[in-house]
């Protein structure tokens, strides 16, 4: 027998490294994705939060797993079992606030990850179906939430569904019929809350893993964009690799551990002394069972739907003999998913917002004001002024999109440099 | 008669628009759950002038009895009035239905009156029922405008009435020895009673505050760990 054979088959860890090698690709895949996946070494603070987001999934996942062992699915029982869960579980309470805490933590990482998308030009070939992908991640995340509130069966989760799902009513001919299809019922009733449960625990946690997954594959084929919006496989050393690369594993691997502290200690703090974050993380009529025959005062959704509730709200009148519901609609649903035709709007020969014009600029900065205001106006009771400035925002958010094609041409850019800016 | 009353509670002048119900200046409460005493009163007090009426179905008594330092046979003797056992949920004896007919809605149960409102506005309400012959039950209340509920308190606070100045009813004044409680006696029971509630609301808020010190404490230390880690691997790069 060979001695470096004999060697390696006796050598511990090695040996079963070799063992498990040639049945399955690990060493392989640990290299393709970590230690070999070369990552432009000029990331900055706007690059934590693609990590961050996967973190808190896996928060929502085991959190969500703990809930589901006492929580009860029906009328009589979910607001109690939430009760439950609060008092009489041991450490329930922790395991339901990280888990609502998480969901408004889930969509202030996605926004930010998504803000950082726009300012760097990530959505720019190579990346376009890795950006499309984010959005359906985005949207299937919407959707989790949106049945994951009904679920504590408080009165604001009941009338906030009850909002939303009768959007569905107002789309002619087949409306009604298909609101009746969505609910299962004539109105929100245990049959709603049970089949909600069951998407929000199976059908979508699965989907969102399943393209999360997709995405990081995406990811790692076409490489990381960086804050130069600068291609770093075009300058290649001897060996193959990117000059201005760095393996992913140990360098961001470090980096990403730092900063999952960083977060968990503003995350924790919110967790620990502000659970229900002045009313925005928890309603507070929620804290009251769910009642078909007591309206809360105002109804409005948790923040992170608001700017496009503002949108739904904005729509006042009607148009082509449709009702004004309908538009709103309409304008909520095509503010969610026109930011997935952006690697096809944007036309500048540069990719970031450091080498592009001042209207890129002036739009994305209005963009994100509006997006704000729009948030705000969304918690707020409807108003004259509040509508007409929510119009005005809704303007400005799609001007963002249908007027760039035109303002990233004519806009005079700044040149790319040839290497990253560290 | 007016002479014999006496104004004690708290005034604001105010707008004479502002004079409607939910207007009411509110006096701020600052509740304390380290205080067991207080707690062990508000205990008692609900115990003996609420939960006829009002449930607290999401709580127990042995997990309220063993957080306010009262020992279960205690309680049971002197807490519990029904057969109920100290582990069972704090509901009332007062069947739904019946009362709904009594009073046009069934009493709500209380166990997060305190979230759901917020503990001002219990503390509040509880203070300011006061006469009105206008109403089925004779009384109305200032933070509540024609509440359904009838003023139980009224032993122990005694007569209420409003003061009106060129028709702006905004004050309240006490008929002096009218109830087993000076204004100041009343304002503590009152307090504690606020102050149980504000604790059944959430019995695990003195243990999250207590984890949560030590967590961030925690990640204090982990996180200057993990910066150096960083700093470490990162020197030979330039950036």
């Amino acid at each position: 027998m060979d001695k470096s054979e004999t060697q390696s088959s006796n050598s511990g860890l090695a040996g079963a490294m070799e063992w498990i090698d040639k049945r399955f690709p690990a060493s392989e895949t640990f290299e393709y994705h970590m230690s070999r996946y070369y990552a432009p070494k000029n990331f900055n603070f706007w690059y934590y939060f693609g990590f961050l987001a996967m973190f808190v999934l896996v928060n929502q996942l085991v959190t969500g797993v703990w809930l589901t062992m006492n929580y009860v699915p029906s009328g009589d029982g979910a607001f109690a079992s939430v009760e439950y869960i609060m008092r009489d579980v041991e450490y329930g309470w922790l395991m339901r606030y990280l888990h609502s805490t998480g969901a408004s933590f889930f969509f202030v990482v996605i926004y930010l990850h998504m803000y950082r998308a726009l300012r760097y030009g990530s959505y720019r070939g190579p990346r376009e179906l890795l950006w499309l992908i984010g959005m359906a991640i985005f949207v299937a995340l919407m959707a989790e939430g949106f049945f994951g509130y009904l679920l504590p069966w408080g009165n604001m989760s009941y009338w906030g569904a009850q909002v939303i799902v009768s959007l569905v009513g107002a789309i002619p001919y087949v409306g009604p019929d298909l609101m009746e299809w969505v609910r299962g019922d004539f109105l929100m009733s245990e049959t709603t809350l049970n089949r909600f449960f069951a998407l929000h625990v199976v059908a979508l946690p699965l989907v969102l893993c399943i393209l999360i997954f997709v995405h990081i594959v995406a990811l790692h084929h076409v490489g990381s964009n960086n804050p130069d919006g600068i291609e770093i496989k075009k300058n290649k050393d001897e060996n193959g690799v990117p000059r201005d690369g760095i393996p992913f594993h140990p360098y961001y691997t470090v980096h990403d551990i730092h900063a999952m502290v960083v977060f968990l200690f503003i995350f924790c703090a919110v967790v620990f002394f502000a659970p229900e974050m002045g009313g925005y993380f928890l309603e507070k009529p929620n804290f009251e069972m769910a009642d078909p025959l007591k309206t809360p005062e105002h109804i409005a959704p948790v923040w992170y739907y608001t700017p496009f509730y503002a949108m739904l709200r904005a729509a006042t009148f009607p148009l082509f003999g449709l009702s004004a519901k309908f538009w709103g609609l309409v304008i909520m649903a095509g503010a969610i998913i026109i930011p997935a035709a952006l690697p096809w709007l944007d036309r500048s020969p540069v990719k970031s917002m450091r080498y592009k014009g001042s209207i890129s600029r002036m739009m994305l900065t209005l963009f994100v004001i509006s997006f704000f205001i729009l948030g705000y106006l969304g918690t707020q009771a409807p108003s004259k002024a509040g509508t007409i400035a929510a119009q005005v925002c809704t303007a400005i958010y799609f001007a963002y999109f249908i007027l760039m094609p035109w303002y990233t041409r004519v806009e005079q850019t700044q040149p790319e440099p040839e290497r990253v800016t560290v | 008669m007016k002479k014999i009353l006496l104004t004690l509670l708290v005034t604001l002048p105010v707008a004479a628009w502002s004079a409607s119900a939910s207007n009411w200046p509110m006096e701020e409460f600052d509740g304390d759950l380290q205080n067991l005493p207080s707690l062990q009163n508000g205990f008692k007090l609900y115990a003996n002038y609420c939960i006829g009426c009002h449930g607290l179905q999401f709580q127990r008594y042995e997990r309220t009895a063993d957080d306010l330092g009262i020992p279960h046979d205690l309680a049971l003797k002197n807490l519990i009035f029904t057969d109920q056992k100290i582990g069972d949920l704090m509901t009332t004896s007062m069947p739904k239905e019946a009362s709904k007919a009594w009073f046009g809605a069934a009493p709500p149960d209380l166990t997060m009156v305190t979230r759901v409102r917020n503990p001002d506005w219990v503390y509040n309400y509880l203070k300011t029922f006061y006469v009105d012959d206008s109403r089925p039950l004779g009384v109305n209340n200032k933070v509540f405008a024609n509440v359904g509920m009838p003023n139980v308190l009224l032993d122990l606070q005694g007569v209420q009435r409003e003061v009106c100045t060129d028709g702006v009813c905004d004050q309240l004044a006490l008929e002096a020895g009218s109830g087993a409680m000076s204004a100041e006696e009343f304002d503590s029971a009152i307090y504690d009673l606020t102050n149980f509630l504000y604790y059944v609301s959430e019995p695990a808020r003195l243990e999250r505050q207590r984890t949560g010190v030590f967590v961030l404490l925690f990640l204090i230390i982990l996180g200057s760990f993990t910066y150096l880690l960083n700093r470490e691997y990162w020197k030979d790069i330039e950036h």
